[in-house]
């Protein structure tokens, strides 16, 4: 596979602060290899959604510097590399557009510039639709929808972009599980037509189902990152969420070197 | 009343000349004012109005055309706002206030000090009626090129307004377009001064788009509402002037204003009455399904302590 060549995320020793002097993140370093998948594990306050705007450019680094698929990161964002869906949208709910709309938007950067949409942005707006779940609701003002409901929405859009590298923060955040499995699922789908991914998450448990690296952050730094089965440890863990794995019974003896 | 006497205002070259500009006027606003409510900024476009003022004096007394100097003045009145803002603490909506209140005081204080053989009182309260050549050719090309470019950029402009997380990550520059906008709303006010005056413009600001929000929940259909909205209103408003003899600007407010009472009442799903029919039918639902007594379901007993100690930490 060519994909596996490739570096889709290079996150290189990155500090940003948000004004106010602490660092949101102290000399950060992380790679997603293309075409895979890597979880971002920590605790809340731990530096994960700030790692994300960092790679979007919204928070300028101090120090460091960010490229994705080897191109700066506006480069990559105008050239529609780059696919992001935040925590929680901080939109007016009461805006006068549909579910259809929003997904729509997600084709707004490579339409003319008078931004008609053409034939095939109306089929990849159905077909992200159709793969979340939901076209039943796509007429709908997008407040008439359930959290979860918003939040695949949104993930249609973040679909409809057809990025190279998704940037998902917190995709199984308020969604049931039949829904957080069917998301596994669309990420494996993803995976397999060669989109890298990262992803963050505080459900352990199924890491390992659809991650192949994991990055551990903590105290505002990526402690590590690796495969999958080589980074969760009970040991690295514990490190992680600061005492106990919550993962892990007992701790095991295996440990993995922590990177610098 | 007799079709005479409705027809008797068009037959004066003021007459059909206000109503053109006062129509054209209506559908700028009628554009802008649908980004304006969703963005949140009737207070800015209030501001801008206001601060106009000065500019307008300065180029009475320059003698240059009354858009280029309320336009400028606009302009700073934007940046300065901005400025201010990102280096203070104090919130936007003081820093608007502070900001507009002084510069229209400017403005004050300046047509007092010329006022001797200038009437500068069309452009505090507007008049349509009196429209002179100049003006309305002034009118014309600020109008048409505020109207031209919202439009054409309308829809970026309106995922900037939804969502410019999202702009920003399609790699849309926000903060260009945000300058786009605050320019096309100065534009804009300065396109509606002869006809409403400095004090009323904000109403052809907000109130158009807010009573096409009451009556749609898609964009492009709240566009057209807001534009026949502000297109009628300002129809009426200058037709009814005529008769009542002036304060044209007023008049056109005040149709505005109606519609929106009317959109507020009956407006088929956001309305008062509809509001009030949903609730009356929710109860009926309620009520209705009563019917026979569902048996009574089974109650999940309380589980009880399984034997587990207390965390301990
Ligand atoms: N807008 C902000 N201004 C100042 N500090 C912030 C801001 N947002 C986050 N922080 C701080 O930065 C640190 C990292 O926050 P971040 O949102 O990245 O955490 P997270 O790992 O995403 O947590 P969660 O699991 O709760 O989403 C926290 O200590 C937080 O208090
Ligand atoms: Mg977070």
């Amino acid at each position: 596979m060519t994909h596996k060549q490739v570096i889709a995320l290079d996150v290189n020793n990155v500090s940003v602060a948000y004004g106010g002097g602490r660092l949101a993140l102290r000399q950060a370093s992380l790679q997603v290899q293309g075409g895979s998948v890597c979880g971002l594990v920590g605790m809340n306050g731990s530096g994960k959604s700030t790692l994300f705007k960092t790679v979007m450019g919204f928070l300028p680094p101090l120090r460091g510097t960010v490229q994705v698929f080897g191109q700066p990161v506006i480069r990559a964002q105008k050239a529609g590399l780059i696919a992001y869906v935040p925590q929680s949208e901080d939109v007016d709910w009461n805006f006068p557009v549909s579910v259809r709309e929003v997904v729509m938007m997600g084709r707004q950067g490579k339409m003319g510039w008078l931004r008609r949409p053409n034939a095939v942005d109306e089929t990849l707006v159905e077909e992200s639709l159709e793969r979340v779940g939901m076209s039943a609701f796509m007429n709908r003002q997008i407040g008439e929808l359930s959290g979860g409901q918003r939040k695949r929405a949104f993930l249609a859009r973040a679909l409809a972009q057809e990025g190279r590298l998704l940037l998902l923060d917190e995709p199984f955040g308020g969604v049931d599980v039949g829904t957080s499995e069917a998301i596994i699922a669309l990420m494996g789908e993803l995976r397999r037509e060669g989109r890298s991914m990262l992803v963050s998450t505080h459900d352990l448990g199924t890491l390992e189902t659809f991650c192949d690296e994991v990055a551990l952050i903590a105290d505002r730094t990526v402690l590590l990152y690796g495969p999958t089965d080589e980074v969760l440890t009970a040991d690295n863990l514990a490190a992680t969420f600061g005492g106990r794995s919550p993962l892990h019974a007992q701790p095991s003896a295996k440990r993995v070197e922590v990177r610098p | 009343m007799t079709l005479e006497f409705l027809l008797e205002p068009l037959q004066y070259d003021f007459m059909t000349r206000a109503l053109l500009v006062s129509a054209l006027v209506g559908t700028v606003c009628a554009v802008l004012s649908c980004f304006v409510i969703l963005k949140g900024w009737s207070l800015m476009g209030d501001a801008v109005s206001h601060a106009v003022l000065p500019g307008v004096v300065i180029s009475y007394l320059l003698g240059l055309p009354f858009v280029i100097g309320a336009f400028f003045f606009g302009l700073v009145t934007v940046s300065a706002i901005g400025f201010i803002q990102s280096r203070s603490r104090v919130k936007e909506d003081t820093v608007i206030g502070v900001v507009f209140t002084a510069l229209f005081a400017l403005g004050l204080v300046m047509i007092s000090k010329i006022s001797s053989e200038v009437h500068l009182s069309h452009i505090l309260f507007g008049d349509v009626l009196g429209i002179g050549d100049s003006e309305l050719w002034q009118t014309v090309i600020a109008g048409t090129i505020a109207l031209i470019v919202t439009l054409l950029l309308r829809k970026d402009l309106l995922l900037y307004v939804f969502d410019p997380t999202h702009a920003r990550s399609i790699g849309l520059n926000t903060g260009v377009l945000n300058y786009v906008l605050l320019t096309m709303l100065a534009l804009t006010i300065v396109t509606a001064l002869q006809t409403v005056g400095v004090i009323l413009v904000v109403a052809m600001l907000i109130t158009p788009g807010a009573t096409a929000y009451l009556l749609t929940d898609k964009f492009s259909k709240m566009l057209w509402i807001a534009v026949a909205c502000g297109i009628l209103s300002a129809v009426i408003g200058t037709y009814g002037s005529y008769f009542l003899d002036g304060a044209t600007g007023a008049c056109i407010v005040l149709v505005q204003s109606l519609f929106f009472l009317l959109a507020f009442i009956f407006a088929p799903k956001h309305g008062q009455l509809a509001r009030r029919r949903q609730q009356m039918a929710e109860r009926a639902d309620e009520l209705g399904e009563g019917g026979p007594p569902a048996a009574p379901r089974p109650v999940l007993t309380r589980v009880r302590a399984s034997g587990k100690t207390e965390a301990s930490d």
